[in-house]
């Protein structure tokens, strides 16, 4: 069975904060409404709904999506909440495009929602649970750990300088200085600010993460005879991947994300793609933490293994260079509420393809962008291709 | 058409106004107790523990010796049944200097978390899996001087103390003397 084309033809969000007056669904409906009306659309012509939001310890309500369903359009329809932890943002809209590309419905909602702040004083502690409650759990494991073993790991084996990581923070937040819904934009941010900034687990430290944030972001989906008569503008969803690894983590060298590589491929292979480093114009890797952005652009096979860094020291990752990374401002400057976080960097190729990213648009009428976004316990890499 | 919005929706809100009572809003906790068993793999791993022994499993199928012990092998998914006993040395594979606890409250000497290659184990895969990898702590160390590729040696508690826990394992300490600074 041939798959049928799909295409963005719509997208909505709301602004990142650290503390939404907002609930959950009012922030979902907030940023559908959005997505609908940006294509002239009602909630009549929908015939699907696709949500995606993460850990329901978050918000402290079980079933999240259905708890949902009035705000994020889900009531009346064939509605699935999917899950896979911080991945889940790049993820929902691969089910969106299944939904369509399967020639099961035209046109397809697809909301992401994340308030994290509810979880009180600090989210921090609703991630013990991803550890194994056994073996890992009685260490009082922290979620930094992690991320601190892993760049560890990572900026050791290939000898790369935390001030050179740091170039990472430092453009993703400047870049979010352009972007109307950011939480930590920051013009005028330096190097020097981010090696001063308090150690959390070394190497870790505070501006080398992304904000604890509230946020929601929607997109329209629809099938290719239904985009063509709705707009001179569709952008096409070309490729999907999605793969998991061991969930034994401490089995995995984390020096390289194999997870993302394979998804990555998947992704390259259903679009066509051979050679990413010429014909991919915007990257949009997770970037949760700043040496993230990097290891995650070698694993999208957009850089050599331990080479990422290069992009930034020379240019070629800024929003004029050969190859933007992160022009939305990424998660470090936009802000992470988790499922959003991600939905949110195929909104940002969804306009910046069309040309309609305002401040922050990459110059020179980019045709291909990337997204990517990882999550579970750092297993899961999930990627989707975007082309005009 | 979205450059044209000058004001995305979102109301953000400051720790003020909950605490200055400037927005409704309801405290509540809650309350969840469980009792996991520990199933055939680790629960054999925990005992093995309370003896003093780390344990691995091996798939006679692939041959491979993995920690922590698991009854299913990830590569071939056959039965994994048969348990070995790993030595309670290794390598640090990677560390981090923890200022904070997991529930964010600073602390002035830093844990630090490591992931530990024991020995006896597999080594590493084509599949770049580390199959002796597990997570503990480091003690005994000056935490200035731990380094990547460090030889460590588990320091147990008191056979009487053991519950039969990862924390049976007090910390693991370095076996080379600490170089001066």
């Amino acid at each position: 069975m041939a798959l049928r084309k799909v295409a963005v033809i719509g997208a909505g969000m709301t602004k990142f904060v650290r503390r939404a007056l907002e609930t959950p669904k009012e922030l979902s409906w907030e940023a559908a409404r959005m997505a609908l009306e940006s294509c002239e659309l009602t909630m009549d012509d929908i015939q699907a709904t696709c949500f995606g939001t993460a850990p329901d310890a978050f918000d402290g309500v079980h079933m999240n999506g259905e708890y949902c369903s009035d705000g994020s359009g889900g009531w009346g329809k064939p509605y699935m909440r999917s899950y896979v932890g911080g991945g889940t943002g790049v993820f929902v809209p691969i089910q969106g495009w299944y939904h369509i590309a399967s020639g099961l419905f035209d046109v397809v909602l697809v909301v992401a929602e994340e308030k994290m702040s509810p979880y009180y004083p600090h989210p921090q502690a609703a991630f013990m649970t991803i550890f194994d409650h056994t073996t890992e759990r009685p260490l009082k494991p922290n979620l930094l750990w992690i991320f601190a073993l892993e760049m560890n790991r990572y900026m050791t084996t290939y000898g790369i300088d935390k001030k050179d990581i740091a170039r990472v923070s430092v453009l993703h937040k400047r870049n979010a200085a352009d972007h109307p819904c950011a939480l930590l934009g920051d013009a005028d941010i330096t190097v020097e600010d981010v090696l001063k900034s308090e150690t959390l687990a070394w190497p870790v430290q505070r501006l080398d993460v992304s904000p604890i944030s509230d946020g929601a972001v929607a997109l329209v989906l629809a099938a290719e005879h239904v985009a063509r008569r709705l707009t001179d503008k569709p952008v096409w969803i070309e490729g999907v991947g999605w793969h998991l690894d061991t969930t034994y983590w401490t089995n995995r060298d984390l020096v390289y994300p194999r997870y993302v590589e394979y998804a990555s491929r998947m992704a390259y292979d259903m679009a066509g793609i051979k050679e990413p480093r010429k014909e991919i114009n915007i990257a949009e890797p997770y970037d949760p933490f700043d040496y993230k952005a990097l290891h995650h652009l070698e694993g999208m096979q957009l850089a050599d293994r331990g080479k990422a860094v290069e992009l930034y020291i020379n240019g070629t990752a800024a929003r004029d260079g050969n190859m933007p990374v992160c022009p939305s401002g990424g998660l470090l400057g936009v802000g992470n509420p988790i499922a959003a976080a991600g939905l949110m960097k195929i909104a940002d190729l969804f306009w910046q393809l069309r040309g309609e990213a305002g401040a922050r648009q990459v110059p020179g009428q980019p045709k291909k962008g990337i997204a990517q976004a990882w999550g579970d316990l750092m297993q899961v890499g999930t990627v989707v291709i975007m082309g005009r | 058409m979205i450059a044209k919005i000058k004001e995305f929706p979102g109301v953000s809100l400051s720790e003020k106004d909950f605490t200055e009572g400037k927005v409704l809003f309801l405290h509540d906790k809650c309350k969840a107790d469980y009792a996991w068993d520990t199933g055939v793999g680790i629960g054999t791993y925990l005992a093995g523990l309370k003896r003093g022994v780390i344990l691995g499993s091996y798939c006679s199928h692939c041959r491979k010796i993995v920690v922590p012990p698991r009854t299913v092998c990830e590569w071939c998914f056959n039965l994994m049944d048969e348990f070995v006993p790993l030595k309670d040395t290794g390598t640090i594979n990677t560390f981090s200097l923890c200022y904070v606890t997991w529930d964010m409250k600073r602390v002035k000497e830093p844990e630090i978390p490591a992931v530990i290659q024991l020995n006896g184990a597999s080594a590493l895969s084509s599949t770049s899996v580390i199959m002796g990898g597990i997570m503990h702590k480091l003690g005994e160390v000056n935490p200035r001087l731990v380094r990547i590729g460090m030889q460590v040696q588990a320091v147990w508690k008191k056979p009487e103390e053991r519950q039969g826990a990862i924390t049976d394992i007090l910390y693991f300490k370095p076996i080379v003397k600490e170089e001066e600074e």
